[in-house]
């Protein structure tokens, strides 16, 4: 089992995903340059967050052209698992590999700080290990995190049951109160219609020790590698 | 080869607009040895511009103490270094950029982040922490302020904030700390003080020493343009006067995703081993990076103008040497081995260009394709420059009485409504509002967010094998008030308190770094208050053990000729070396005792009630209260600082408190409900056995002194290691279960409020005031 890392310029969460997965969870990890097609064997590719070319033009729209972008494309059409974190997830939804696009933030202000977010969807290989309903405290650190689509495509989201994060308040009983950003129907994070790429906004690589004030992100890393398990058990 | 033509002959006139005055002049060409044509000119003005030449200041500096154990170097590089074990090395340094910061906000903080940013990975240290130290206009309309000016202060506030977020949230580096204060005299001239830190291996440290004739000096980063020319001579060393917004053009213009790269490739071209030297392109760009290489290397060195990467077309000479064009770097290579750092930059996408090479001989040439633009000795240039004594005058005294002094409330009047109002005050309340839009939490190391513990707390992963050992702790501290009043006590409170709140953290204070903001040095009671402010650092930084390692002087802080208070800010680093002890401010359960912790001066019972009420009128309570600036701030006890520092060291490394947080803006009552702040569902009930009147009590600034709370079986423990390092240590009260805050002064309840509606005076004051267009 391998994670890669993928490295835009730009990105600045790559060394954190890094250190999660390595030296935290102690799994093989390596990073994956942008230019770079060959995806190295990897069975996992995280896209980090950061500023991928800047953000100068709309967050991750350059990105998504990237090299390594269509072999990530491939690898997912493949089933392959791809989770992208903040400007990762930003990426995917440019690259038509996650449904929506990103709004500045309602209050039109970077913000950084712990949010709650639940558990929605326990049926997918980024949140296998979690119950449904659990609350998570995680960080979020963006402008552009205001999640945005289609009513249609929001129905058939929700119908599809893709939603796999949703913002709330520490106890779960309000969620608009817990939305920082403006994000339709509170969403945080989103599955594609297989369920093996996700994306969300909130760092759970930067939630991976108690020391740093919250480890509830490391479920999120510790499904993929279940999942994985469990795929290589399958193929066995 | 003969001198380039150029259009503009030098005359003393063009000299002077230059900044030069006629004895400078007449040195220059003396230096030359001949008349210096107008690129050479503006080489000299820049280099020797206060901002780049410390000319004013350099004599008073030396009196600073920059040695210890720890430190690896001290002043004059890029950045201080100091040995922080496990054959790591921690660089650090605080830079101003204020003029800047009030011409264009954003872009003025912007660019200050990225300077300090590339001072210290410069140095081949990857940074991992920024803090800010900050001074505004009020931003509340009261009789020294109209309300136009404090919409124009909160509008120069919100453009600073954005840069200073906008810059190190793209580059990646958490900004967790820094101060932010209000006064009057900051409105036209706001400080922006930038620290960053970083870590390297001990033996991957580089400095900007050019070395070996005939290696190739190469170019990189951004293309230069015709932004920024004479920022450093221009805008940071001269007064400010009413036609100042037109020198919008002369601000530099960042790009944190440009830096990014940049540090990425460094950090990556220093790897190969084929990098000899390297030096940002700050202040004074292209003139700056060669001239200083050259000369502390002892060399010469040969650059072509035509090779550097431009932005523009048709830039002269002088034009280029000057541009101050942000994100850009000039390293030296070992010969033959170019290719190996070229291939790096290009990788990252990032011009990189042989421009010329280091010569034997000491002379800088800089040559434009044929024709030689300038011909200048680095070394005299350099380090030759002019140094003056500037004349030192005390200013009048002030005339105060007792009348001016604050006249304290009569016994047993109830205190609830002004605390309320002392949280709301902008100095006191949260900055949350400010903090929450800095990214600190990035780069997964962040132990203490802002306002969780008294200092800014990083872990420190080595850079080779990402584990982790030991944290470091930073705080930046600076009371202009209290300078104004007395620079030279002013300034020793500024490093007591940064080293208390590096020891409130749990961590040893190991080294300082200064930003010594002042008005004109041409004005001889400005000379006076930064003579008194270095002896008042000299003194604190020797007692508190914490040397100055580097930093910056930022002269001709006035507007309309009005000098701002002497702002010396001091950033102290400590270590801790246990991460997982780290100390913060919030209580923990119900049921720990509070205890306070004080040293008490030698003699201060013989204070007469006048002096009581002199340095009482300094605080920000009868700021609050009376909006005038008058007292004199407390005595500095050094000794009785360093004893503190000792004990919550001690404290912190024996794991017996559970809550620790200094004593200082706002005196005690604010120190005990910033504490139940950071907790949920938890109260204090105190009471206070103090002689002196409650308001005194509850609100006086004076220093050494913190609180503690522990758990009931800790009491013995902790009141022993007091005892061991002479520090008074005395039970005020409880941490209580509930929504409780009460405070008891001679047996009367003098505040009487619940922890929320404090909590909501002091956590949304600022939002509330900001958002107010």
């Amino acid at each position: 089992m391998k994670f890669g890392v993928v490295v835009f310029p730009g990105s600045n969460c790559d060394h954190d995903a890094f250190y999660a997965i390595g030296n935290v969870l102690k799994k093989p990890v390596e990073f994956i340059w942008h230019q770079s097609e060959d995806l190295a064997n990897c069975d996992a590719i995280i896209l980090p967050g950061g500023f991928s070319y800047g953000d100068y033009l709309r967050t991750g729209a350059i990105a998504r052209f990237s090299p390594v972008m269509k072999s990530i494309e491939k690898f997912a059409n493949s089933g392959g698992l791809v989770l992208g974190v903040c400007n990762g997830f930003q990426i995917l939804c440019e690259a038509g590999l996650l449904p929506g696009a990103m709004m500045r933030n309602s209050g039109l202000r970077f913000i950084c700080r712990h949010v709650y977010i639940r558990v929605e969807q326990t049926d997918t290989p980024f949140t296998n290990a979690a119950s449904k309903g659990q609350i998570l405290k995680i960080p979020i650190a963006h402008s552009d995190g205001n999640w945005n689509v289609d009513e249609s495509t929001l129905a058939s989201l929700e119908k599809n049951r893709q939603v796999i994060f949703r913002y709330t308040t520490p106890d779960g009983s309000n969620d608009d109160a817990g939305n920082p950003n403006g994000a339709m129907h509170n969403i945080a994070g989103v599955c594609n219609r297989e369920r093996n790429v996700a994306g969300l906004m909130p760092h759970p690589e930067r939630a991976a020790e108690l020391a740093l004030g919250s480890a509830d992100g490391l479920v999120i890393f510790r499904s993929m590698v279940e999942a994985l398990v469990g795929a290589a058990r399958a193929t066995a | 080869m003969a001198t380039a033509p150029t259009e503009i002959r030098v005359t003393p006139e063009i000299a002077a607009e230059h900044g030069l005055t006629a004895e400078e002049f007449a040195r220059v060409k003396q230096i030359l040895g001949r008349e210096p044509n107008i690129t050479e000119l503006g080489i000299f003005s820049v280099m020797w511009s206060e901002h780049c030449s410390y000319k004013s200041s350099k004599v008073h500096l030396k009196r600073l103490p920059t040695r210890g154990q720890l430190v690896v170097q001290g002043p004059g590089e890029n950045a201080g270094v100091v040995d922080i074990g496990d054959g790591l090395v921690a660089a650090f340094k605080i830079e101003s950029h204020n003029h800047p910061s009030y011409v264009e906000p954003f872009q003025g903080a912007t660019t200050g982040v990225g300077g300090i940013l590339r001072d210290i990975f410069t140095m081949g240290a990857r940074p991992v922490a920024i803090l800010d130290s900050l001074r505004f206009g009020e931003i509340t309309p009261d009789k020294n302020t109209t309300p136009e000016q404090a919409a124009k202060n909160r509008r120069i506030l919100d453009g600073v904030i954005r840069g200073v977020g906008g810059y190190g949230n793209c580059f990646g580096v958490p900004t967790i700390g820094g101060e932010v204060a209000f006064e009057p005299c900051y409105s036209q001239n706001p400080l922006v003080n930038a620290l960053a830190l970083g870590i390297a291996r001990k033996e991957d440290l580089f400095f900007a020493k050019a070395k070996g004739v005939g290696n190739p000096v190469i170019y990189v980063g951004a293309k230069t343009g015709r932004d920024g020319i004479h920022g450093a001579s221009l805008l940071a060393s001269a007064e400010f006067s009413e036609e100042s917004q037109q020198k919008r053009p002369n601000v530099q213009v960042g790009d944190p995703f440009m830096e990014k790269l940049l540090l990425e490739a460094c950090l990556e071209a220093m790897e190969t081993g084929a990098v000899v030297a390297i030096q940002d392109m700050g202040a004074a760009g292209l003139t700056c990076s060669t001239m200083e290489m050259a000369s502390r290397g002892g060399t010469g060195i040969e650059v072509d103008l035509a090779k550097v990467p431009q932005r523009e077309t048709g830039m002269t000479p002088y034009e280029i040497m000057l541009s101050e064009s942000q994100e850009r770097m000039l390293l030296v290579a070992e010969k033959g081995r170019e290719q190996e750092v070229l291939r790096v930059f290009k990788k990252w996408g990032l011009d990189a260009v042989v421009v010329g090479r280091v010569t034997e001989g000491g002379l800088a040439r800089i040559k434009n394709t044929a024709t030689i633009a300038a011909e200048i000795p680095a070394h005299p240039l350099a380090e030759e420059g002019p140094v003056y004594n500037r004349p030192i005058a005390a200013p009048a005294p002030r005339v105060e009485t007792p009348e001016d002094w604050f006249q304290f409330a009569p016994e047993g009047t109830n205190l609830t409504q002004n605390f309320l109002k002392l949280l709301t005050s902008p100095a006191i309340a949260s900055k949350r509002w400010i903090t929450e839009q800095y990214d600190t939490s990035v780069r997964t190391n962040t132990l203490a967010v802002p306002g969780a513990s008294d200092a800014a707390v990083v872990r420190i992963k080595d850079p080779r094998t990402n584990e982790v050992k030991r944290a470091l702790a930073l705080s930046t501290d600076g009371n202009g008030r209290w300078c104004q009043l007395n620079p030279r006590v002013g300034a020793m409170h500024a490093v007591a308190e940064a080293a208390r709140n590096v020891a409130a953290s749990g961590a040893r204070p190991m080294a300082a770094t200064n930003c010594l903001n002042f008005g004109s040095p041409e004005k001889p009671e400005v000379m006076w208050q930064f003579s008194e402010a270095i002896d008042g650092i000299a003194e604190a930084c020797t007692a508190l053990g914490t040397p100055i390692t580097g930093g910056n002087v930022s002269f001709y802080n006035e507007t309309l000729g009005k000098s701002i208070y002497p702002t010396p800010v001091i950033g102290v680093l400590g270590i801790l070396d246990d991460p997982s002890r780290v100390l913060k401010v919030a209580f923990c359960n119900p049921g720990d005792r509070i205890v306070l912790l004080s040293v008490v001066r030698d003699g201060s019972s013989k204070e007469s009630d006048d002096d009581l009420r002199r340095s009482f009128s300094s605080g920000e309570y009868t700021k609050m209260l009376s909006k005038r600036l008058v007292g004199m701030p407390p005595p500095c006890d050094l000794a009785a600082e360093k004893r503190l520092i000792d004990c919550l060291v001690a404290l912190a490394a024996e794991g017996v408190v559970e809550s620790a947080h200094d004593i200082s803006d706002g005196g005690l009552a604010v120190t005990l409900a910033e504490s139940c702040f950071g907790a949920e569902g938890l109260g204090v009930n105190i009471a206070l056995e103090d002689m002196l009147p409650a308001e005194h009590a509850l609100f006086c600034e004076n220093g050494a002194r913190a609180i503690v709370s522990l758990a009931p079986e800790s009491l013995a423990a902790v009141l022993a290691i007091a005892r061991q390092y002479g520090v008074a240590a005395c039970e005020i009260g409880k941490v209580t279960s509930g929504d409780a805050f009460r405070i008891e002064h001679k047996g009367r309840a003098v505040i009487e409020s619940s922890v929320e509606s404090l909590r909501d005076a002091w956590g949304n004051s600022l939002e509330r005031i900001l958002a107010t267009k």
